[in-house]
């Protein structure tokens, strides 16, 4: 390679992994500060824990925590499932009515500024409120619905991206030996795309964890959201329990997703490895 | 009637399991999704009340059961006569444009660097980059605010190295928004660029270097051109969330840093005229459509030529 652009290249890596890292590392290094003024390092008395145990006492934070966790696994199944059907509907079924808008509905929610998801979601809960009178209010149910309804088109992407490789004629041999629809699906697709479902719940799951804007809109006085209590504590500045609460939740995702990884790839491998021994086996 | 016809009748009238399987999330994505929209233009036509919710209703039966149906144009009249929302929107526009331009330079050499590494860095360094997505969105923006404050280390260093004599307002300004952008939607940039420059051809660049091209007219005749997909995705998956960004600017930016997710944001939380809120909302999404519209044009276009 050229040596002049290979240089570019490398700078460019050396500052870019740089810039995405050391923020986070420095916010990690800050919350063992005993300091209240965060960026200001106490040597005496530092490092110190005492910022992770004020979190740990902190029951408003708790409380929102455990909320946000429930959301989060509800809109993850939620979204798994109806993700998971309209990507099969998406895959298989080429031609019925009105696909091209469902096409357009299933991607849609993924670039649209969430102001206008949360402005618009909020308004369609009124307005339900006000004709039919469900959903009472707005809490835990409304703001499971919203994240169901924009994360739901990830999972759409993965899980379709799976199906368009899965072996149709495995299916049809199952077709033609007399076995239902259904059952073709249970039995020899769902294994197939098990683990585009698995990574597309882990997605789901984060994007609602994650979730402020959406959040905001659509949630009532009683139910505050872990990002919610976040975002109201740091628009006051920096606070060091928030790098301590910072630090667990990046050291927490951070193994679940190379976990998650990890899994993957032995996924991965493993099938690949029986589709070659059912070739051999065939040969 | 026997049984197995009955059966058989039942099956006709009741939908096949194919028809659920469309259905179930069709009919959610047009009640929650597609539906909103359309109460989203209604109240943007409507006129604002002292109740809750504080619109006026648009569609009226008076006492002769005739359907009124009263639309109030000047939502619209109000985001584009007054200059704040004007200029809120040009402001967006500017601040997501710079914000892609600099993930782009800074994106591609990084997206070029992991696709050309060793096959055993490729996956770790792609992992690097995919990392930051799956962690909380709102925590590294607050990271900044930490890095960049009057008495943070940027300045620290700064100071330090004897640049500057006082600490600089980093804080509060447009240069802690592009920051911020660049920062969190960095990975949407390298994503599609690293697919683009690892299907690369290689034979193609030895070819040009073979027949004589200088390394920059390789990059700029071939290598560009040729991930010039890459760059078009990467650019929108940048722009799209930045335009409407609330987080960043209410986090980093001053106050007179007014993108229009915020406008959209106080106007609704702050001043709860919901008509204005709409009617912006409403501004912003023909903005992107006619945006997105737009690129696709261009890019139909020159895979024509």
């Amino acid at each position: 390679m050229n040596e002049r652009r290979s240089l570019v290249v490398l700078s460019a890596m050396v500052f870019g992994f740089a810039f995405l890292y050391l923020p986070i590392l420095a916010m990690m290094v800050y919350s063992f500060n005993a300091s209240r003024l965060v960026t200001v390092w106490d040597s005496v008395n530092s490092p110190t824990i005492a910022w992770y145990r004020e979190l740990f006492d902190n029951t408003a934070l708790l409380d929102a925590a455990r909320l946000s966790f429930q959301i989060a696994t509800t809109n993850a199944t939620g979204a798994v499932i109806l993700g998971t059907l309209a990507a099969y509907a998406l895959d298989r079924y080429r031609l019925f009515k009105g696909r091209g808008a469902f096409n357009v509905l299933t991607t849609a929610p993924m670039v649209l500024p969430e102001v206008i998801t949360g402005l618009s979601l909020l308004l369609l809960f009124v307005a339900l409120e006000q004709t039919v009178g469900w959903p009472r209010g707005r809490g835990a149910v409304t703001i499971t619905i919203a994240h169901i309804t924009f994360s739901m088109a990830y999972v759409i992407v993965i899980v379709k991206a799976r199906l368009a490789t899965v072996d149709r004629s495995i299916e049809e041999a199952a077709l033609d030996l007399g076995a239902r629809p259904w059952k073709v699906f249970a039995v020899i697709t769902l294994p197939l795309i098990a683990s585009a479902i698995a990574s597309g719940w882990v997605l789901a799951f984060i994007l609602s964890w994650d979730d402020l804007v959406i959040t905001s809109f659509v949630s009532g006085p009683s139910s505050t959201t872990l990002p919610q209590l976040v975002f109201s504590k740091v628009r006051l500045g920096i606070s060091p329990d928030i790098n301590a609460l910072a630090t667990i939740l990046v050291l927490l995702v951070t193994t679940c997703v190379a976990s998650a990884g990890i899994y993957m790839v032995r996924a991965e491998r493993r099938r690949l490895r029986d589709a070659q021994m059912a070739f051999e086996d065939g040969v | 009637m026997n049984l197995a016809s009955l059966k058989r009748a039942a099956q006709r009238l009741l939908p096949s399991g194919g028809w659920y399987v469309i259905a179930i999330p069709y009919l959610w994505l047009l009640l929650f999704f597609l539906i909103p929209f359309l109460i989203v233009l209604k109240i943007s036509f409507a006129n604002i009340a002292l109740a809750m919710p504080p619109v006026e209703p648009v569609f009226v039966w008076t006492q002769e059961q005739i359907l009124q149906i009263r639309l109030h144009f000047s939502n619209f009249g109000f985001v584009f006569g007054d200059s704040l929302y004007i200029e809120a929107f040009l402001t967006s526009v500017r601040i997501a444009g710079v914000s892609t331009l600099l993930a782009l330079l800074l994106g591609y050499p990084m997206a070029y660097g992991i696709a050309r590494a060793p096959s055993g860095w490729r996956n770790v360094l792609f992992l690097l980059v995919v990392l930051p997505f799956f962690t909380s969105f709102l925590l590294r923006v607050y990271a900044w605010l930490g890095l960049l404050g009057r008495s943070g280390p940027l300045n620290g260093l700064l100071l330090h190295l004897g640049l500057i004599h006082e600490p600089l307002q980093l804080l509060q300004t447009d240069f802690a928004v592009y920051v911020g952008m660049v920062y969190s939607y960095l990975p949407f940039m390298i994503l599609p660029l690293y697919s683009a420059i690892e299907k690369l051809d290689l034979n193609l660049l030895e070819a040009a270097a073979d027949l004589g091209c200088r390394p920059a007219q390789v990059f700029f005749k071939i290598t560009l051109p040729l991930t010039k997909e890459g760059i078009f995705a990467g650019c929108l998956l940048v722009f799209i969330p930045a335009v409407g960004e609330y987080v960043i600017p209410a986090l980093l930016g001053g106050p007179d840093t007014l993108m229009i997710g915020r406008v959209v944001w106080d106007e609704f939380f702050a001043n709860r005229d919901w008509p204005v809120a709409s009617a912006l909302a409403i501004v912003l999404l023909v903005l992107l459509a006619g945006l997105v519209l737009l690129l696709q044009r261009i890019q139909a276009r020159e895979e024509a030529t």
